[in-house]
């Protein structure tokens, strides 16, 4: 590989971890309300309000049907309007966000149903409004599965990612497709798959650390 | 509790119902018609087999389930009207301990404790003394920065206890507190429940399916069937005179009163022809349950009884003893009349040949 396509991976390399890390972040904020309310709200639970459920529902259902590739397109307009532009790294931000919330939704969601009936029982026996149980119960009860769920989700948006180029929106899936797809430059590929697989061990491996750092489900040896 | 007021109650069940909607538009009754009082400062105690409703009956005092019928009042206050924020300050005078601790498991055995006074908008600083001090008082103060998964079956239990104390409750329920915990460890968790209930005055409420717990601690009971309550009264009373075939099932396992197989499988409800043998249980009671009652019917009316089962044990202060006696049929009217005249209670079970 020649010198000059170094800094070129580099910058590729940069765009994708800047598309994933701030599309990651900003579907957290999305799902992870969406999750603990899909998750608390069907008839005679804590929010209990059966009807906005089956709507949410249906909507997330309906927004994870649609392949990531369509997604991307057929946005375009709402993209421009978000963010003034349908081109480019920023634009692409915009159709990873719009996947990411209802795929974090249903992980959290189901981080959050493990949580044992008896201790939203014993709360709610303390006098706990429905909010301080969802922060000091389920939260902090749910954080392993819910930390695994976002490492997915992560490793999922790195995936993605490499499909907006069809929008410019650049980074390694792009560079993939544009200069060893299309230039026949085999070794580029090569470049770009590895530095994708050492993206997600990364994140994989940084993720089940710290959900094995909140994990106190299981008596382990203390390291005093 | 002499001299306490007859309207001093902790907790008044009034001909309280709950049912439940069944597919096909019937109702399932969970209770029926439950009128029961707890007096303050008892260990009452509710004893019935699983699905008989004494879950149910518990969760309306803090109103986790709600009545369909009658009401519920704690400290004069009626539960099942209450919403809201008033729920929620009745619930805050109410702990509750659980046969599974339900701990977080995210949280110290301190955080744990720290729990209801954080829900309660506590300062920082009173929650440390508080829980400092709770954390102490169940003998836990070693193990406060454990985890959950780090303690045994009896310390979650403690941990339980000092969390259901944090907001100083004036009644404790206990859902089959120490279902789930081997014998000795039940045992050092219903003493330190007789510890709070003396030392603090706390009203405590327990549901239990085995009647070795309301021996051990319950000052007052109540048995439930099919949601209904068939049975109540100082425990010793009960004991001593259970009325109801559900309370007799349940002391048969924990007086050691059990007809032997060979007995019972043999036995029937009415005198045969020909010579036979009565089986009668004598319940002893009081001062009466020291004396060498068998040896008196033997020299006095010469009258032999065969012990066939039996033990003598303590209700609280008070020694209690249960006998199973065959004697021959003729003379057993005479042998019972003389029992009964030294003050033990006698009931016929029925004869053998």
């Amino acid at each position: 590989m020649s010198a000059n396509l170094i800094p070129i991976l580099w910058e590729a390399t940069l765009q994708t971890m800047y598309m994933v890390a701030i599309s990651a972040v900003l579907g957290t904020l999305g799902g992870l309300p969406l999750g603990v309310f899909l998750a608390t709200s069907q008839r005679g639970e804590l929010l209990s309000a059966p009807w906005i459920n089956k709507v949410l529902g249906l909507v997330v259902n309906a927004a994870r049907s649609v392949p990531f590739i369509i997604l991307v397109v057929a946005i375009i307009p709402f993209t421009r309007m978000i963010v003034g532009t349908s081109i480019g790294t920023n634009a692409a931000i915009v159709p990873l966000t719009l996947a990411a919330v209802p795929f974090i939704a249903r992980l959290v969601e189901n981080a959050i149903r493990e949580v044992e009936a008896g201790l939203i029982e014993a709360a709610r026996a303390m006098g706990a409004t429905p909010m301080q149980i969802v922060r000091k119960v389920l939260i902090p009860e749910a954080l392993p599965g819910i930390t695994l769920g976002l490492t997915l989700a992560a490793v999922s948006l790195i995936g993605y990612s490499a499909m907006v180029g069809a929008v410019g929106g650049q980074g390694l899936g792009d560079l993939g497709i544009r200069y060893g797809y299309q230039r026949f430059m085999p070794e580029v590929m090569l470049a770009v798959v590895v530095i994708l697989i050492v993206m997600v061990q990364l994140v994989q491996s940084l993720g089940e650390w710290i959900a094995a750092r909140v994990d106190r489900r299981a008596a382990r040896n203390r390291g005093h | 509790m002499s001299g306490t007021p007859p309207d001093n109650a902790a907790i008044i069940f009034d001909r309280l119902g709950k049912s439940f909607p069944k597919s096909g538009g019937d109702r399932v009754m969970a209770l029926q018609d439950v009128s029961l009082t707890v007096p303050t400062g008892s260990v009452t105690g509710i004893i019935g087999r699983s699905g008989a409703g004494k879950s149910t009956l518990l969760r309306m005092v803090n109103g986790l389930e709600r009545p369909t019928e009658g009401s519920v009042k704690v400290a004069g206050r009626d539960v099942g009207g209450a919403r809201g924020s008033n729920l929620r300050a009745i619930r805050r005078d109410v702990g509750m301990i659980f046969q599974h601790f339900n701990l977080l498991a995210s949280r110290t055995v301190w955080g744990n404790v720290a729990l209801p006074l954080e829900i309660a908008g506590t300062p920082a600083g009173q929650i440390k003394a508080r829980v400092d001090q709770l954390v102490d008082q169940v003998g836990l103060s070693a193990l406060r920065d454990r985890y959950p998964a780090e303690l045994s079956g009896g310390q979650k239990q403690r941990v339980g206890i000092a969390r259901a104390l944090a907001t100083s409750p004036k009644v404790l329920l206990s859902d089959e507190a120490t279902s789930a915990l081997d014998p000795e460890t039940t045992q050092t968790v219903l003493e330190l429940l007789s510890q709070i209930n003396r030392d603090l005055g706390l009203t405590i409420l327990l549901i239990t399916h085995e009647m070795a717990v309301l021996r051990d601690i319950a000052s007052h009971m109540a048995v439930i069937e099919g949601g209904r309550i068939v049975e109540s009264g100082p425990t010793y009373d009960v004991f001593a005179k259970p009325n109801h075939g559900t309370t007799r099932s349940f002391l048969s396992g924990v007086t050691g009163a059990t007809l032997p197989a060979f007995v019972a499988s043999r036995m029937t409800l009415d005198r045969p022809d020909g010579p036979a043998q009565e089986v009668i249980r004598v319940t002893f009671a009081g001062q009466h349950a020291t004396d060498p009652m068998l040896a008196m019917l033997a020299t006095e009316l010469g009258i032999a009884a065969n012990i066939l089962a039996g033990a003598i044990e303590e209700i609280g202060p008070h020694p209690f003893g249960n006998l199973l006696l065959s004697i021959d049929a003729p003379r057993a009217p005479e042998a019972r009349a003389f029992l009964e005249r030294h003050a033990l209670t006698t009931e016929v079970l029925g004869y053998v040949r």
